[in-house]
């Protein structure tokens, strides 16, 4: 994603709109521009904030839904629901085995996408595009109905399969685009001095790609983490983090839920800054 | 060797799209025309009248989810396109910064955001509790289960795939073209219509793409917003398939689904370019 964040280009792009306007006039357009982007940005914040904060809310009753006061006890108490527990296990296992895959299976159609011309090429990418275009409803759907059919029983492989399946093509076009842009006469240099193929991959292309790899595995353990509608078509009896909050949603989403929701977010927003940081440090 | 080496590198991708995307569509086709209950098993009697049927009963949901998916498009749209035009032409130097706060929702599991949502609107929630013991609002006023609550919840979860493309087109437009048009008298509105606007549309339409296909089959914000006025086609094949356990009829409707949106896409797709859509869908 911070590929496609130019900063460079930014100080003319201003300058030649407001030139024929009165000055006061620009300034109070952008300034009322500004204000919206903050009240969207305000809005989609929202329910972030809420869930932080009812993490320590010291509520009585199950439905944690008015403020009574600020607590802590809850970070003490997270083994209450020990199936919750378990279902943020289940999803942090499926996350990481999945990734495992689809990095491995999209870094592969990457390069061949990327660096090959091919018969099949056409109807590949074809095929990747109506993973990412269909909805997920229908895919979840439709492998419920493979699995029902031969009779596979529906558990953690089946969702690890189906996550796989909706991150693959996302992570070969990361990487693929990566390819496209790499230099070729480095790994002809590599070969002319004598590498082999094997050793010019190892040493020369991979570490090229590299960082469409990892862009292209963090893309897939947040979709895999994250994934609740093709999840809940395939797994049968076993929980993950967003359906437990979806079976608790009728009877009342204790404060736990918030608190763990808040855990992974600092993660995941620890990794983007870091990332982002180290891009910057690099370029 | 070497004519074979991107067919060695795409065979393990491509045996998992062709096994868990393509060969499962075929088995929901041919589970939608089974007869038979869960408890007896399901017999292939290509019952193809079921079409007809599922579409008669549950006509009002299709056209309920096509009217919700496509007024919170718009919405969607609206919101979207100011915002990423003042990120992309006056978001100067933080414009990464803007772009990270607009993906932080997604660090936060979609159905736990939702959920946040049914705190903050709930009767005696944060924000309807303390204006209507202030007398600003009616006693029996609720915003949860209405048609406003299901459509801004859509719009709230799928903003950010309507900012991103939209902001990667409008980044993309020179500034030096917006600057010749004014050296020869465009006016600034006239430099925006004929210019800007155009230039940025494929993102637009790589918006759509992204928020209407999900929208539309979504049953995540009605199922914890709505009500039962406001059930949507993706409410009732859940239902179906992972409660009734009414395979057949479920597979028919998503079949049913599926083949209006493949529609849809690919006459999207053909006038876009395939490879333009999947790169702005990676983003």
């Amino acid at each position: 994603m911070s590929g496609t964040i130019d900063v460079t280009k930014t100080p003319a792009t201003s300058v030649p709109a407001g030139r024929r306007t009165p000055r006061g006039g620009r300034r109070l357009g952008d300034r009322l521009l500004l204000g919206y982007v903050w009240l969207i940005i305000a809005w989609l914040l929202l329910p972030i904030v809420v869930m932080i904060l009812f993490g320590f809310n010291d509520t009585q009753s199950k439905s944690n839904v008015t403020w009574q006061g600020f607590t802590l006890q809850w970070w003490g108490r997270l083994d209450e629901y020990p199936q919750l527990l378990e279902a943020v296990r289940n999803s942090i296992y499926i996350a990481v085995l999945s990734t495992v895959i689809t990095t491995t299976l999209g870094t592969l159609l990457g390069l061949a996408l990327g660096r090959y011309r091919f018969r099949g090429q056409g109807t590949t990418n074809l095929v990747m595009f109506a993973a990412i275009a269909s909805p997920e409803l229908v895919m979840g759907a439709s492998l419920l109905s493979l699995f029902i059919s031969v009779g596979v029983q529906t558990g953690f492989a089946t969702v690890v399969v189906a996550h796989v399946l909706f991150s693959l093509s996302f992570v070969a076009i990361t990487v693929r685009a990566r390819v496209i842009g790499l230099d070729r006469s480095i790994e002809e240099a590599a070969r002319d001095l004598g590498a082999s193929t094997w050793i010019t991959f190892w040493r020369i292309t991979f570490p090229m790609i590299l960082p469409g790899v990892l862009a292209g595995a963090l893309l897939a353990f947040a979709l895999s983490i994250d994934d609740f509608v093709i999840t809940q078509f395939t797994s049968g009896a076993t929980q993950t983090f967003p359906l437990w909050i979806w079976g608790a949603t009728r009877i009342g989403v204790p404060p736990q839920v918030n608190i763990l929701g808040t855990l992974i977010f600092a993660v995941g927003v620890a990794i983007a800054v870091v990332n982002t940081v180290t891009a910057r440090r690099r370029t | 060797m070497k004519r074979l080496t991107p067919y060695l590198l795409i065979l393990p991708g491509g045996l998992w799209l062709a096994i868990f995307l393509v060969v499962p569509m075929v088995f929901m086709a041919s589970v939608s025309t089974q007869e038979g209950n869960v408890v007896d098993g399901f017999i292939q009697t290509f019952n193809f009248p079921v079409y007809g049927e599922v579409l008669a009963q549950y006509r009002t949901q299709f056209l309920r989810s096509a009217g919700y998916g496509l007024t919170a498009t718009l919405i969607s749209i609206a919101l979207a396109y100011p915002m990423a035009y003042w990120i992309a032409f006056k978001g100067g130097s933080r414009k990464s910064t803007y772009l990270l706060l607009v993906l932080l929702p997604f660090f936060v599991s979609f159905v736990l955001r939702t959920v946040s949502w049914r705190f903050l609107l709930a009767d005696d929630g944060m924000l309807l509790g303390p204006m209507k013991s202030a007398g600003l609002l009616p006693e029996d006023f609720h915003v949860l289960q209405t048609t406003y609550a299901v459509i801004g919840g859509l719009v709230y979860n799928y903003l950010p795939f309507m900012i991103l493309p939209i902001y990667v087109a409008l980044e993309r437009v020179d500034p030096k073209v917006i600057e010749a048009a004014q050296d020869l008298y465009a006016a600034k509105r006239e430099a925006f219509t004929k210019i800007v606007l155009p230039l940025s549309l494929p993102g637009v339409f790589a918006g759509v793409l992204m928020t209407f296909v999900p929208m539309t089959a979504d049953y995540v914000n009605a199922g914890i917003l709505g009500g039962p006025e406001n059930t949507m086609i993706g409410n009732i094949i859940q239902t179906e398939y992972l409660v009734n356990n009414d395979y057949p009829t479920a597979a028919a409707l998503s079949f049913t689904l599926m083949a209006a949106m493949l529609v849809g896409i690919f006459a999207y797709a053909k006038a876009l370019g395939t490879e333009n859509v999947l790169e702005a869908a990676a983003r």
